[in-house]
């Protein structure tokens, strides 16, 4: 059985169903890409998995524990295990970036302010942004907002972390820095969902590719390396594979960086 | 009959009784203000709902409250609260006017500041599994008061002197009083005078107040700037100890 299993997920807009039937598995750990052309579902996919999308119907396997994704009580069971990243990161203004990171555990979960606080600073360390911690997001450069950004979804320690386009609003350096990152967080058993239209990043990337077109899952691939083999799934990126160049985590040792 | 009296216009000034009617101005806009906005509050964040029950009597409340004059809705108070047998002082009355008067607009101004921030601010809070609540408390109404302060000291200047409205249901404040000597010495010019200075005092202690308020307000944001352009300045200094 697989640790994620999302199954016949509809979700409709008025008259129009933007999701028909789509489903995905994913093992522990494992990085899965949602890709396909603008307005095919992508994102409202990804939002259905932290309960943020109502759906009409839909059933998810996660840790051998089933949530029906239409109950209404479905989205707290989906944001206790699951983050997100956003597109345009969602940064609470107001507030400090240490706060940003400090609020959700302090005043959801519970957790002290100093021991939040403590693990907040050590993960904005292990990020390179050990300096900004009391800095405002308007401060920040659009780099190391989606950095804190990261940040604030992993002070919830969560099983699944969602990311909608992560590197469309970064230098190709950003991209290969993110790429590493989410590597790692996957290697530490971290299942991550995303969406990304950079097709280097998602071939070289995913142990996952899901292909949806209409609202539906037109193709998978499976396997690192190999996912972005699947006949279906090539032809997409063929055609939209603008940065197929780009190997977000293939060289470490840049001598640059 | 001269012109213009000096010694009126100095009696005027130093006069209790007129000095009193001002207190009184004082008194209604602030607990009018104060209950206003608590309303206001209510009712922006009602409008705001996608539940019908609570977005339509909110719509109505604003759209009959600010549709008609003040000196009618308190005219109506005065005269029909009595008739379902609540007895209440004019003082009463006049505040029950004003805030409800009030509350009407001071919701838009909330609204339109509640609208201010960004949608993927409250997504991001709910995916962190923030109640709607602690969203509204902690991420909304902080950043949104931050907005409308300009907007709601406005108000605050504008019910200051719309008080005097609550002269046709006979309340004593500044204006009535000035009326009623006026009616007695005929010194009008004096009188007006005096009451005007008055309110050019309160208007401008409100302003002072305000600017304090404001400064209060954008405190987390200006010790960010702060720091910001120390750093900018020191950094090539000190290179070496970076902290
Ligand atoms: N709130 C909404 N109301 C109505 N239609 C919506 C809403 N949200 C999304 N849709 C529709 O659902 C479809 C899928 O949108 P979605 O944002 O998931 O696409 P996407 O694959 O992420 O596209 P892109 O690559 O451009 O980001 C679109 O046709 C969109 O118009
Ligand atoms: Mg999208």
């Amino acid at each position: 059985m697989p640790y994620i299993d999302v199954r016949d997920v509809c979700v409709r807009h008025g008259k129009n169903e933007t999701l028909r039937h789509a489903g995905f598995e994913a093992e522990r750990g494992d990085i899965v890409s949602f890709i396909g052309p603008s307005g095919s579902g992508k994102t409202t996919f990804l939002r259905t998995l932290i309960g943020l999308q109502p759906v009409w119907q839909g059933q998810m396997d996660v840790h051998g524990r089933n949530v029906d994704m239409a109950a209404p009580a479905s989205a707290r069971i989906l944001r206790e295990q699951a983050a997100i990243v956003f597109q345009q990161y969602g940064l609470f203004g107001h507030m400090s970036v240490l706060r940003n990171l400090t609020l959700a555990p302090t005043v959801v979960a519970k957790r002290s302010r100093r021991e939040a606080e403590h693990e907040a600073r050590a993960l904005l360390e292990r990020l390179g942004l050990a300096d900004k911690a009391d800095v405002l997001p308007a401060d920040l450069s659009g780099g190391q907002k989606q950095r804190v950004a990261i940040a604030r979804a992993l002070m919830l320690r969560p099983a699944l972390l969602l990311l909608d386009e992560p590197t469309s609003a970064l230098d190709p350096h950003k991209v290969r820095d993110v790429g590493v990152l989410l590597r790692d967080l996957a290697q530490d058993g971290m299942t991550i969902i995303q969406v990304s239209h950079a097709m280097g990043v998602v071939s070289s990337l995913s142990d996952r590719i899901v292909l949806l077109e209409d609202g539906q899952v037109r193709a998978v691939g499976t396997g690192r390396g190999y996912a972005a083999q699947q006949p279906d799934i090539a032809a997409f990126m063929n055609t939209h594979g603008g940065d197929a160049a780009t190997d977000p985590a293939g060289s470490r040792s840049d001598p640059d960086h | 009959m001269q012109i213009w009296s000096w010694h009126g216009f100095f009696t005027y000034l130093g006069s209790p009784y007129i000095f009193r009617g001002a207190l009184i101005t004082v008194i209604m806009t602030v607990v009018s203000m104060m209950m206003g906005f608590l309303l206001g509050l209510l009712t922006a964040v009602m409008k705001r709902s996608q539940h019908r029950v609570l977005s339509w009597p909110a719509r109505f409340y604003v759209w009959f409250f600010r549709g008609t004059p003040l000196l009618v809705q308190l005219v109506v108070i005065y005269t029909g609260l009595p008739k379902l047998d609540i007895r209440l002082s004019v003082l009463a009355c006049s505040i029950i006017g004003l805030t409800l008067n009030e509350a009407a607009y001071l919701a838009e101004i909330i609204r339109a500041g509640l609208n201010a921030v960004p949608t993927g601010q409250i997504a991001a809070a709910r995916a962190l599994g923030l109640s709607e609540r602690q969203i509204a408390w902690r991420i909304a109404f902080p950043q949104a008061f931050r907005l409308i302060i300009p907007p709601l000291g406005n108000s605050v200047n504008g019910l200051l002197k719309t008080t005097s409205v609550t002269s046709v249901i006979s309340m004593e404040e500044l204006m009535q009083r000035s009326q009623i000597l006026v009616q007695d010495q005929f010194m009008v010019l004096e009188l007006f005078s005096v009451a005007a200075l008055y309110y050019l005092l309160m208007t401008t202690a409100w302003d002072f107040l305000q600017r304090r308020i404001e400064h209060y307000a954008e405190r987390p944001y200006r010790r960010q700037q702060k720091t910001a352009a120390v750093e900018a300045i020191e950094l090539p200094a000190t290179t070496q100890d970076a902290r």
